[in-house]
């Protein structure tokens, strides 16, 4: 049972001990693991210990991304225990002289009608695991509100975040990253860097300049000092970031029909006579960049022995960053271990593989060292990739009655993944600076979900679309995947349109909805959303109310929400009421928080957040100059979910953003009678689109 | 250098340019607090010294010799700890150390704060995860954790 043996045994001291290749990002996915395999086995949850993700013992289950680690592992775990507690049943049941379906199992203790019991590790080193099993159908564990494994630990402060490790062998290293997108070293002055106090030595190659020291400050002293003894080229090579939805929409790109439908339904639609379809309704949206914008910087330890190569890191995919960090240094995967370790809360592919990248190269010049990099503020909001910005164009044909007969949608961007060893494998940014070819971002495939095309299929019944995507060729801001990729500019310009079709129509903007969604899944989310959300109750002058859905992914959790603003001297989001549905819940408090964070970040991206760039680098590199939401600034947010105990378990990560930033633009022009199509809703942006 | 942390005295042989954080997390070992901007923006890195929250990161050890730090580590079993996971009042919890301290200097100082006097208290603490709500749930429902 070598296989099962990867994913899961039985602990000496009455433990089940549990290996995902998911990892902890602050979003509670081993608790809600370890839910799951309790629930399966039929032991009390404290059994379960989730062990974190390392290369060659866990599994390799790719990255941890993209809504999918309950599908993926809570899917695989629960098979998988399913199997073993089929197993143990039968050899109890021959140790007991009875049969499986007479047996109960209690906290792991199996127990016979007659009395006689036995246990799961008293019979673990003889069971014979079948290769299928069915998994139960009552729950006891999953679908209940669990407190998390992780939470106590961060209360006392005992639990240790990759920033936390020490090491006795440690160093510290930094690295100076360019004054500059596309700057290149002219020059440096090593001697008074190598002079300072606690200075060990001073790396360059090519572009890539840093430092190591043997206390953190004297690392930070260190590279201050090489930014003022070294010369660099200083081109200006980024677009204006003032007319930047003009670029994105005329640089080079590779253009590609995602989706074509010309099957028309008409018989779902009243397509009268042969007369042209009213005019077209085209309308054009436009985001900024966006940064991650984890309260801890990236931060990695590496540690050279010989030939291999050992790195604690918070990135998504261990095996993945492996395989990038192989390949770079020309090893075999077998010569370098990477082990998760938990860093600040993750987002999408941050710095965390790039901070790793830093710290292999800087260590190698020290072997038999642990060296440790941790980046600094201005590094994480200035380097770490960025979410692409965006231009999404709509433009609907309609019917005489208002219905929609063809929907366009027409989508501008860089890739939304470079991730270490997809496809292209666009390098580490240490490579980069070492001078490998950047490689531009890419899109994931339309079965992972897309990228740019995220959900630009609307979620609603329509006779005839069309998708479009242009991907930039050129990539003056490294970007990719950040929570919910395409879909959070694409849900509000599919439902930005929306409400103004039902505007057309003299319709409810939620009724409206409701004439094209058949699914009853969403529209059971979307009737419950305006029922909570007193969607019919009167608003207050300079407030308004927005309804905002979608299906994420078209595949994914369903999300409808009720925004309410006030928009006197700026837009504050005053209240949020959300429905969801993503199949079974397996830990429901687990789930409402996915939903809530992932509404209130999209609060800060919809209505703040803009990276700032001049022509030769991002200026956005402080939280003064990439304000993120604060406390006065949340509102309340309600959260409901529908549970479908019988159908599969859906992410929850990132089903709020889309439909939270829908919401917020229609409920700004409720308020306002504007329609604001360029994002963040600031009061320049605000104002624009008033004249 | 003397500092007292959590009620025990230490002698600190460093520069006394030095940041707190530095101190308290390479040399006490002391991690709870943490580094998030090094500007004292964020508020991750948020002790208490002589009960007033202060940002270890760019306090230097000298500004606080021979006064009173107070840590994460410092409390036992404190009502805030309680309603924090009575709450599940996090998600990754990175800001959380930062949070906790402010929000002790608070309930100290009003036992009994409104709403807004808590969002206003944590304005200068950052979270990215989104649990604001349910960290301000876990402030104002601690003293029935007493």
């Amino acid at each position: 049972m070598t296989d099962i043996a990867q994913w899961l045994t039985f602990g000496a001291d009455d433990t089940v001990d549990v290996r995902s290749g998911k990892v902890e990002l602050g979003q509670g996915v081993l608790t809600a693991l370890a839910q799951i395999v309790a629930d399966e086995l039929g032991v009390d949850v404290t059994r379960v210990r989730m062990h974190p993700a390392v290369t060659d013992v866990s599994p390799d289950e790719g990255y941890t991304a993209g809504s999918l680690s309950l599908q993926h592992s809570g899917t695989a775990l629960r098979r998988i225990a399913a199997r073993v507690r089929t197993a143990a049943l039968a050899t109890a049941a021959e140790d007991l002289h009875t049969t499986p379906d007479e047996l109960v199992v209690k906290d792991g203790e199996i127990q016979a009608p007659q009395g006689e019991s036995t246990t799961y590790w008293a019979i673990a080193d003889r069971l014979d695991v079948p290769e299928e099993a069915d998994p139960i159908t009552t729950h006891t564990v999953v679908g209940q509100n669990v407190p998390r494994v992780d939470i106590p630990g961060k209360v006392d402060g005992s639990r240790r975040y990759i920033h936390d490790l020490r090491f006795p062998d440690q160093l510290h290293g930094r690295v100076l990253r360019p004054p500059g997108r596309d700057a290149h070293l002219l020059d440096v002055d090593e001697a008074p860097v190598r002079a300072l106090a606690g200075v060990i030595t001073v790396i360059r190659d090519n572009d890539f300049l840093g430092v190591i020291a043997d206390d953190e400050p004297a690392a930070e002293k260190a590279v201050t000092l090489l930014a003022r003894t070294s010369r660099w080229t200083h081109p200006a090579i980024l677009p204006d970031d003032k007319s930047l939805s003009d670029y994105l929409t005329t640089a080079p790109a590779d253009t590609e029909v995602r989706h074509d439908s010309t099957e028309w339904d008409s018989s779902a639609f009243a397509v009268r006579g042969n007369r042209p379809p009213t005019p077209t309704l085209r309308a054009r949206f436009h985001r900024p960049y966006l940064a991650h914008a984890s309260i801890g910087p990236s931060c990695a330890i590496a540690r050279w022995d010989g030939d291999t190569l050992a790195v604690w890191t918070h990135s998504q995919g261990v095996y993945p960053l492996r395989a990038e960090l192989a390949r770079w240094f020309a090893l075999p995967p077998s010569a370098v271990r990477v082990e998760h370790v938990e860093g600040a809360g993750c987002y999408g592919h941050n710095g965390a593989d790039d901070v790793a990248g830093d710290a292999a190269l800087l260590a190698r010049a020290v072997p038999g060292w642990h060296v440790r990099v941790r980046w600094s503020r201005p590094d994480e909001l200035g380097w770490a990739p960025f979410s692409p910005a965006m231009v999404t164009e709509v433009a609907v044909e309609l019917a005489d009655d208002g219905a929609i007969r063809h929907w366009r949608q027409e989508i501008w961007s860089n890739g939304h993944s470079s991730r270490p060893s997809s496809a292209g494998n666009p390098p580490l940014l240490a490579a980069l600076h070492q001078g490998a070819p950047p490689i531009p971002s890419t899109d994931p495939p339309p079965p992972h979900g897309g990228g740019s095309d995220r959900n630009a299929v609307p979620g609603y019944d329509l006779p005839g679309l069309t998708v479009v995507t242009h991907v930039l060729h050129e990539m003056p801001l490294r970007t990719s995947a950040m929570r919910s990729l395409g879909a959070h500019l694409n849900v509000y310009a599919i439902e930005s349109v929306v409400d103004e079709l039902a505007a057309r129509a003299g319709a409810d903007p939620v009724e409206y909805r409701l004439r094209m969604l058949g699914d009853p899944r969403g529209r059971h989310v979307l009737e419950l959303a305006a029922e909570l959300g007193d969607w019919a109750a009167p608003t207050a002058e300079d407030h308004g109310r927005g309804v905002g859905y979608a299906r994420y992914k078209n595949t994914g959790g369903y999300c409808a929400v009720v925004a309410e603003v006030e928009a006197t001297t700026s837009v504050r989001v005053t209240r949020l009421t959300i429905a969801v549905d993503v199949g079974q819940v397996v830990n429901p408090d687990g789930v409402r928080n996915q939903i809530e964070g992932g509404a209130i970040q999209s609060i800060g991206w919809t209505t703040k957040e803009q990276v700032r760039f001049d022509r030769r680098d991002v200026t956005s590199r402080t939280w003064e100059e990439y304000p993120i939401l604060t406390f006065s600034e949340v509102p309340p947010v309600r959260v409901e979910l529908i549970d479908r105990p019988e159908l599969p378990p859906l992410g929850a990560g990132e089903a709020s953003i889309g439909p939270t930033a829908a919401a917020i633009g229609n409920a700004l022009r409720d308020a306002l009678g504007v329609t604001v199509r360029t994002l963040p809703l600031t009061p320049a942006n605000v104002l624009e689109a008033s004249e | 250098m003397r500092l007292t942390v959590n009620g025990v005295d230490h002698a600190v042989d460093r520069d006394p340019d030095t940041p707190l954080l530095s101190v308290l997390r390479d040399d006490l070992g002391l991690t709870a607090a943490k580094f998030g901007c090094g500007m004292g923006s964020c508020g991750a890195c948020t002790v208490l010294v002589d009960g007033h929250p202060t940002h270890a990161c760019d306090t230097p050890i000298w500004a606080v010799d021979g006064k009173h730090v107070r840590t994460l580590e410092g409390l036992r079993d404190h009502p805030l700890q309680r309603a924090f996971v009575a709450e599940q009042a996090m998600q990754c919890g990175y800001c959380i150390a930062g949070i906790i301290m402010t929000s002790v200097a608070l309930t100290e100082r009003e036992p009994n704060p409104s709403d807004a006097t808590v969002r206003r208290a944590l304005d200068g603490n950052l979270c990215r995860c989104g649990a604001h709500n349910r960290i301000v749930r876990a402030v104002l429902t601690s003293h029935s954790h007493d």
